[in-house]
């Protein structure tokens, strides 16, 4: 078939060439063939594929969405961790010692664990977070495009199944997550590897760009009444922020992708050294993607930060409207930075000076935010729990993040620590405690709503012990390794002094992992004990905005009757002013979207195409592009797409919970961690 | 207010101090521009302590400052008071923007500055002419032409202690980032096109070169030694060169041009006529940074 050899497989690969780093390939596949098995025999003995089809994969519902897209994200992440630790095994143990990964092999790690940390591990992470949270903290039902959102799921889980595929079928790149050509071009890197990068992530970032659309509508325009811009709570804030810079940062990204697939393709000389190409156009394109790219992953990490602390600090956020404003500077000014990531390509003094400038002015609304969130808590009464540690860990540690940014805005210290470790570590600076911490607190924050029960707090604060003094040991040896002249993507060294540096930053890399192992130990204890840590309810943690003002979990439809907002902390007012839990005068009928089985179909047609375009399997290009747009064409002419639960039905449901609330003692804040907590906070003086 | 003052001097002292310390226990046998061994990687360093310096002013408070508010608004004592609706405060607000916007006009008016300054491209001063050096990068290797000397070497490259080098780099393969960590920063090479590096090292010594920018299979194996020398050892070496080694005719170029990763430096008594140009010129459609004769567009 197409270019597809029975060689292609990789346990023919190892059976073939039984050497470690074979061997590790064939492993990593085989956990991934026998997990789908597992999952596949326990679906069938439970009789759990009609949960799973009608219940989740068909569903529109943004709840649902959005905790798919998280399971997305925490499959992917199991396997960028491990591909992270073992790089750095590799790393510590190869100074003058080739090490057990072949370069070849080394080369597609760090290719596919930066891929997949930022494609298919933090975008799925906060766009899972923004569809679940931002509708219901807006008072609205759903998301303005349900279908729409749904198909943008199962594009980006295209992508990642294609990322998945390459680990038993073929290779994947060794380009890097950037992929820059020519040696991406098909002169210097013949073969599947680049073209599984090129399909997977082209799949997602379209998904991206309408998950950017969806949510943005969202903000606009289904807000409950009296929600002005003004009122929304700042998740909602930098959410709006992060789907404007999805509109309009991922389209160079495809453009790049499209581009690079022309050149590889159909001979095309766009990038290529000869014939005109240029490949500076490329590092333009992937960077005016790239660095907004950051911003989107992390101001939705930001808009977690400050609902967790001040909600948790019992406290109205300090300085609202400079928060607000200081996240829209950083979304604008998060244009104008982008040849940063190129200071050493030669365009000289000027252009590289009024970049670094551009660069470093993004340190002051920064700068801002930090003690922003540091004065939410003066005068508050401040609880350690998990979801708050993480995210004083983050401030801690993303300001030492920050700091070797602004060391790296300067055009002149750049070329000396360009493309060397202490880049490494600084991006892992901010991506570790910036978006992966804000999406752990977030998740701590938010579980207990999306499922009814609250998360073991013992296995979390393991978990984030690991995290944080994992996170330490493992990136601050690469800062001393970088300014030492230790380069990244090195699979081999030959200098003896960096030999204990990289010792230590694996065994860092081990406590990360660790980390990892604690949340999902925490997840299993925490559902096998859930009756104890039942929250009905709805407000555990005594929250301020409106998704903490149903029950947990919440109604399909969200709210049975959409509330009426008359200022910021919505739910915190309501309940102040005793108006919290009281019965509506009226109930209406309930409109909801219908499930459609268009999206798992685009999704699985994506997933064809992706691999059929790998390996020029073109009449399996044919069929799967047929599939995909059959079932759009087949959807437009579907007149009932929704379905409307009658007005009884929603008076039944919500009084009975009213009536459980009402039977609640309330908790005080020192209990929150005991089963008296219920999700009836008892308010703070 | 004056106790304040005097422990964040204190502070900003001892981030430096503490920097410094961190630096020398890195730059003991470490050959990165931590170590410098010339006027560029020495100026690199200096540039990278004062931005840490003035950074500590906004960083260091928020260290104090959030492990004392931690404590005295925990909710456990109710030592703090309580102020659930306390949002804004003009005083704090213009501390928290103004002091970061004077950080970033002072490090900004230093970066501006810096970047004329120590811009690869800026000749260096000094009384003698640079000593000209062609360098292609190829897959794994490092070909050095001396265009006066009428010779070249691979994967090793000799300079003059003292004397200016001015690189002209071009590729012959995929983009490749050139660099010598203790001499000073690195810049891109790439095919069709002509860059340039002027360095200079203070001392003779022995100092590694390499490409940063990944390139494939035979990477992390693609290093070269930059031996700085006396003027009269270099002459001594350049004409030993000219009398003894083969020469770079386009039979040997087709050998190195091979991606493959040389056991040992090799070297060569003349070279080719026009190599350098006629590698750039031989990706039709290249657009120089600089014109084939090496002066400036
Ligand atoms: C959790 C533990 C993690 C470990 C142990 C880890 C380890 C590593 C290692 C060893 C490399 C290769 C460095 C080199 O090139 O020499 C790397 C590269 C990278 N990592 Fe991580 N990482 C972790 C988390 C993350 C996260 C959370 C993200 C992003 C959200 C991320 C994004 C990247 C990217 C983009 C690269 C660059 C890949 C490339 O060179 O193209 N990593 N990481
Ligand atoms: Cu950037
Ligand atoms: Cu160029």
């Amino acid at each position: 078939m197409g270019t597809l050899t029975p060689q292609d497989i990789s346990f023919v690969q190892t059976f073939e060439n039984p050497v470690m780093s074979e061997f590790i390939d064939g492993a990593a596949g085989s956990v991934l063939v026998l997990g789908i098995i597992i999952v596949t025999v326990l679906l069938t003995y439970y009789r759990g594929w009609k949960t799973l089809w009608f219940d989740w994969l068909t569903s529109v519902d943004h709840k649902k969405v959005g905790i798919m897209y998280i399971v997305v994200s925490f499959v992917m992440l199991a396997r960028a961790i491990i591909e992270g630790v073992l790089m750095r095994y590799q790393q510590s143990i190869a100074v003058n010692d080739p090490g057990v990964l072949t370069p070849d092999h080394f080369g597609q790690l760090f290719s596919t664990h930066g891929s997949i940390m930022i494609f298919f591990m933090a975008m799925p992470f906060i766009t899972g977070m923004i569809n679940y949270v931002m509708p219901q903290q807006l008072g609205a039902r759903d998301v303005s495009f349900p279908l729409l959102n749904a198909i943008s799921l199962w594009l980006t889980a295209a992508g990642a199944a294609l990322v998945m595929i390459s680990l038993v079928v073929g290779k994947f790149s060794t380009g890097g997550w950037t992929a820059y050509p020519p040696y991406t071009g098909i002169e210097f890197s013949p073969g599947e590897g680049v073209d599984y990068w090129i399909w997977s992530i082209s799949l997602t970032s379209i998904g991206s760009t309408l998950t950017g659309v969806n949510f943005a509508t969202t903000i606009y325009k289904n807000r409950a009444p009296g929600m002005t811009l003004f009122r929304m709570p700042l998740f909602c804030w930098t959410s709006l922020c992060t789907s404007v810079l999805m509109i309009f940062a991922m389209a160079p990204l495809t453009i790049a992708t499209l581009m690079l697939a022309l050149d590889r393709y159909a001979g095309f000389h766009f990038f290529t050294n000869d014939l005109g190409g240029n490949m500076m156009n490329y590092a333009n394109l992937f960077w005016l993607f790239g660095h907004p790219e950051v911003y989107i992953l992390i101001l939705p990490a930001f808009g977690v930060f400050s609902e967790v602390i001040s909600t948790f600090s019992g406290k109205t956020i300090y300085g609202y409207k400079s928060l607000v404003v200081a996240t829209m500077s950083i979304a604008v000014l998060s244009f104008t930075v982008w040849l940063h990531h190129f200071f050493t390509m030669g365009q000289g003094a000027n252009v590289n000076a009024i970049f670094g400038i551009a660069t470093m002015l993004i340190g002051v609304p920064t700068g801002v935010k930090v003690y922003d969130w540091l004065l939410t808590m003066v005068r508050g009464r401040i609880r350690l729990t998990t979801a708050m540690l993480f995210s004083i860990m983050f401030l801690i540690t993303f300001v030492i993040g920050g700091l070797t940014g602004v060391i790296l805005a300067n055009p002149p210290v750049d070329f000396a620590v360009h493309n060397s470790l202490f880049l490494v570590a600084h991006f892992h600076n901010m991506v570790i405690p910036g978006v992966l911490f804000g999406m752990i607190a977030g998740y701590q924050f938010w579980f207990p709503k999306a499922f009814g029960f609250r998360l073991s707090e013992r296995w979390g604060k393991a978990s984030f012990w690991c995290w944080s003094i994992g996170f330490y040991l493992t990136f601050m040896p690469l800062y001393a390794l970088g300014l030492m002249g230790a380069m990244r993507r090195t699979v081999e060294w030959f200098r003896p002094e960096y030999l204990g540096w990289l010792q230590v930053a694996f065994i860092g890399a081990l406590l990360l992992f660790s980390g990892f192992i604690f949340l999902c130990v925490q997840l299993v204890s925490s559902v096998r004990h859930r009756d104890q840590r039942r929250v009905p309810a709805g407000d555990p943690w005594d929250g301020r905005s409106l998704e903490w003002s149903n029950s947990a979990p919440p109604p399909e439809y969200n709210f049975a009757v959409i509330p009426k907002v008359s200022g910021q902390d919505a739910f915190t007012r309501l309940k102040e002013q005793g108006q919290a839990y009281v019965s509506p005068a009226t109930y209406e009928d309930i409109v909801v979207p219908k499930n459609s089985m268009v999206a798992p179909v685009i999704g699985v047609g994506a997933i064809g195409l992706g691999f059929a375009l790998v390996w020029h399997i073109w009449w399996l290009v044919a069929v799967s592009f047929v599939i995909i747009w059959s079932a759009v064409i087949a959807r437009s002419f579907v007149t009932e797409t929704e379905r409307v639960i009658p007005a009884s039905t929603v008076r039944a449901d919500h009084e009975a919970w009213l009536a459980q609330v009402r039977e609640c003692a309330t908790t005080p804040r020192e209990q929150e961690d005991t089963s008296t907590n219920v999700g009836r906070a008892e308010v703070l003086a | 207010m004056r106790r304040h003052q005097k422990l964040t001097n204190i502070l900003v002292r001892s981030t430096g101090g503490l920097l410094l310390l961190m630096l020398s226990v890195t730059a003991a046998a470490s050959n990165g521009f931590i170590n410098p061994a010339g006027p560029i990687a020495e100026a690199l360093r200096d540039h990278l302590i004062f931005i840490v310096v003035v950074m500590a002013v906004v960083i260091v408070p928020l260290f104090i400052a959030l492990p004392w508010t931690l404590w005295r608004y925990r909710l456990r004592t109710k030592s703090g008071s309580y102020q659930p609706n306390w949002e804004f405060s003009w005083p704090l607000e213009i501390l928290i923007w103004g002091l970061p916007a004077v950080i970033v006009v002072i490090l900004g008016w230093n970066l501006w500055h810096q970047s004329y300054e120590l811009d690869p491209y800026k000749p260096l001063a000094a009384t003698e002419a640079p000593l000209e050096i062609q360098a292609i990068a190829l897959d794994w290797k490092w070909v050095f032409i001396y265009p006066e000397q009428n010779i070249a070497s691979v994967n090793e490259v000799m300079i003059v202690a003292g004397r200016p080098v001015h690189f002209s780099l071009t590729s012959g393969t995929v983009m490749q980032s050139f660099m010598i960590p203790r001499l000073g920063g690195q810049i891109y090479t790439m095919a069709g096109m002509v860059t340039q590096m002027n360095l200079l090292a203070s001392e003779p010594g022995q100092f590694r070169g390499l490409n940063t920018q990944y390139n494939g299979m035979g990477f992390a194996n693609q290093k070269f030694m930059a031996n700085a020398v006396s003027q009269t050892d270099f002459d001594a070496w350049a004409t030993k060169m000219s009398d003894s080694k083969p020469p770079l005719n386009s039979a040997a170029w087709a050998l190195l041009a091979k991606p493959s990763v040389l056991p040992a430096p090799q070297s060569f008594g003349s070279v080719a006529e026009g190599l350098f140009t006629g590698v750039i010129a031989g990706f039709t459609g290249g657009h120089p940074h600089m014109k084939a004769d090496g002066t400036d567009l």
